[in-house]
C-alpha cells in the first residue's frame, strides 16, 4: 500500500492516511476484501506514531470503508464499490468547487468553463501530444 | 500498543514546579509536566530553551533547586540505580568512551543493566552495520549515533530518553532513530521522551508535545488537541486596512491592505465570529503545521527550519 505522508503541510497525519486509503479504494488499487497492513507495520513504514495509524483505521471503519475481522486484521469492505463511486464523485466535487471558484475569480462564465472541459476532453482523446496544455 | 482513548494514563515522568538557575540565568522556570506511560512525548524549543536541562533533571544528573522530579515515582537523584536501570538514554553529543571498541562498549553497558538482551543487541548491531572490532573514535558521526542508540535500546528500557537525537545526522540514521521510537511504543507500556528542534519529526511521532521557551513551558498538550486548537486563517476586508485586524487568539498577522493571514488559537466558530465582527470574510482556512504553530506561539523559528 503506497501512502506518502508530509508533516509539513499542516494536514493532520491521520487524515492524510484516511484520505489516501480512500483514494486507493476509489481508484481500485485497494480491492474489496484486501487486507490493510497491520498498524505497527504501517507505522514503521510511514515513520509515524502507531496511535495515529490506529486512529486512521478507526475513522475508515466508521466511514464503512474497512472492516475489522475480530483481531485478525483490517480489510477493505466488500461494500466497497458503491461507496467507492460515491467517494469518487465526492473527490471530483471538491475539484469542481475549486475550479468554479477560480473561474469566478478570473471572471469566466460557467458555460465557458463547461465548453473548455469539453474541448480539453476532445484534445485528450486525440492523444497526449495534442492534449498538451500551454 | 496502548490505546489512548480507553486506558487512563499512568504517569512515568512527573515534574512539578521545577526551577533551575545557573548563576544569573534561569534555565528552567517553574516547569511542570507529566509524561503518561505508553506515549511518545516530544519536547521542542530553540537551542538554549532548556530542553537539555530538563532532561538532565529526569536523569538525576541535576538536582531540582525548587520543585520535584519523579520518574516511576522515584526521585532520580536519591535513587539513581532504581531510575537509571529503567531508562535508555542517548545524549545530544552521543558521548561514548572513544577508546572502546564497539564490542567492548556493549560488554561495558550490559554490566549495568540486568535486563540487557544479548540477542537483541546483536540483532541491532547487524541492522546498524556496526563493526564489533572498530574503535568508537573511528566511527563516522552516523555510526557513532547508531552505537549510542544500540546501547540505549539493548536493555529494553521502560522509557527511552533521547536528547536531540537527530541533530547533525543524515536522513538514513534519522530514520533509524524514528524507527526506534516507533518500535519502543509499539511494545505495550513503553514510553519515549525526546527533545528535538526538527518539528517535522516531532509531528510524525509524538502523542504529546511540550513547547519550551526561555525555560518556560509555553504550550503542553496532546498533539491532536494542539492541532485542533490552532487555525491558519486568511481574512479579507472590503477596504484596505492600515493596521492588522483585531481577533482574540491571533498570533502575529502577516499581510497588508485587504488581506491578512495569521495562525490563531481558539475554537473555529469563535474565530469566525470575531473575524465577522472585525468586518472581514475568511477567504482561507487550513490546519497549520506544528512548525507554524511553534513559530506563531514562540515568536521565532527553530534553527533547523529555514523558512523566514
Amino acid at each position: 500500500m503506497q501512502i506518502h505522508i508530509s508533516a509539513n503541510d499542516g494536514v493532520p497525519i491521520y487524515l492524510q492516511i484516511v484520505n489516501q486509503v480512500k483514494y486507493l479504494v476509489a481508484s481500485g488499487r485497494l480491492a474489496p476484501g484486501e487486507e490493510l497492513p497491520p498498524i505497527r507495520v504501517l507505522a514503521e513504514q510511514l515513520l509515524v506514531n502507531p496511535n495515529t495509524v490506529a486512529r486512521a483505521y478507526r475513522e475508515l471503519e466508521t466511514a464503512g470503508l474497512v472492516t475489522k475481522r475480530r483481531t485478525a486484521g483490517t480489510y477493505v469492505s466488500d461494500a466497497g464499490s458503491p461507496l467507492a463511486r460515491r467517494q469518487r464523485v465526492k473527490i471530483l466535487t471538491e475539484r469542481v468547487d475549486a475550479l468554479l471558484a477560480e473561474a469566478r475569480q478570473l471572471d469566466v462564465a460557467v458555460d465557458e468553463v463547461v465548453e473548455l472541459i469539453r474541448q480539453q476532453d476532445e484534445k485528450m482523446q486525440l492523444g497526449p501530444k495534442a492534449g498538451e496544455t500551454p | 500498543m496502548n490505546d489512548l482513548d480507553t486506558k487512563p494514563p499512568e504517569t512515568v515522568v512527573d515534574l512539578r514546579g521545577v526551577t533551575r538557575r545557573f548563576g544569573p540565568t534561569t534555565a528552567l522556570d517553574d516547569v511542570s509536566l507529566s509524561v503518561p506511560r505508553g506515549t511518545v512525548f516530544g519536547l521542542v524549543g530553540v537551542n538554549g530553551a532548556g530542553k537539555t536541562t530538563l532532561i538532565k533533571h529526569v536523569l538525576g544528573l541535576l538536582r531540582a533547586q525548587t520543585g520535584s522530579v519523579r520518574v516511576f515515582g522515584l526521585d532520580p537523584v536519591a535513587d539513581p540505580v532504581g531510575v537509571l536501570s529503567k531508562i535508555g538514554y542517548l545524549s545530544e553529543d552521543k558521548d561514548l568512551p572513544d577508546w572502546m571498541r564497539v564490542d567492548e562498549l556493549l560488554h561495558y553497558n550490559r554490566a549495568f543493566y540486568p535486563s540487557w538482551d544479548d540477542r537483541y543487541a546483536e540483532q541491532l548491531r547487524r541492522t546498524f552495520e556496526l563493526d564489533s572490532a572498530k574503535q568508537i573514535k573511528q566511527l563516522s558521526r552516523g555510526q557513532r549515533a547508531r552505537a549510542g542508540l544500540l546501547a540505549a535500546l539493548a536493555h529494553r528500557p521502560e522509557i527511552l530518553v533521547l536528547d536531540e537525537p537527530s541533530s547533525g545526522l543524515d536522513p538514513i540514521v534519522r530514520r533509524d532513530i524514528l524507527t526506534a521510537i516507533i518500535r519502543t511504543i509499539s511494545d505495550e507500556g513503553r514510553t519515549v521522551l525526546f527533545s528535538s528542534h526538527l518539528l517535522e519529526e516531532v509531528e510524525r511521532v509524538s502523542d504529546y508535545v511540550a513547547m519550551i521557551d526561555e525555560g518556560r513551558i509555553v504550550l503542553c498538550d496532546r498533539l491532536e488537541q494542539i492541532k485542533d486548537s490552532f487555525h491558519c486563517l486568511t481574512l479579507r476586508f472590503d477596504a484596505p486596512q492600515s493596521d492588522p485586524p483585531t481577533v482574540p487568539g491571533a498570533l502575529g498577522w502577516k499581510g497588508a491592505d485587504q488581506e491578512w493571514t495569521a495562525v490563531c488559537n481558539g475554537r473555529l466558530e469563535e474565530l469566525q465570529a470575531a473575524a465577522a465582527e472585525a468586518g472581514a470574510r475568511i477567504v482561507g482556512q487550513r490546519v497549520p503545521s506544528l512548525d507554524e504553530i511553534f513559530v506563531a506561539r514562540v515568536g521565532r523559528t527553530c534553527p533547523a527550519s529555514d523558512e523566514e
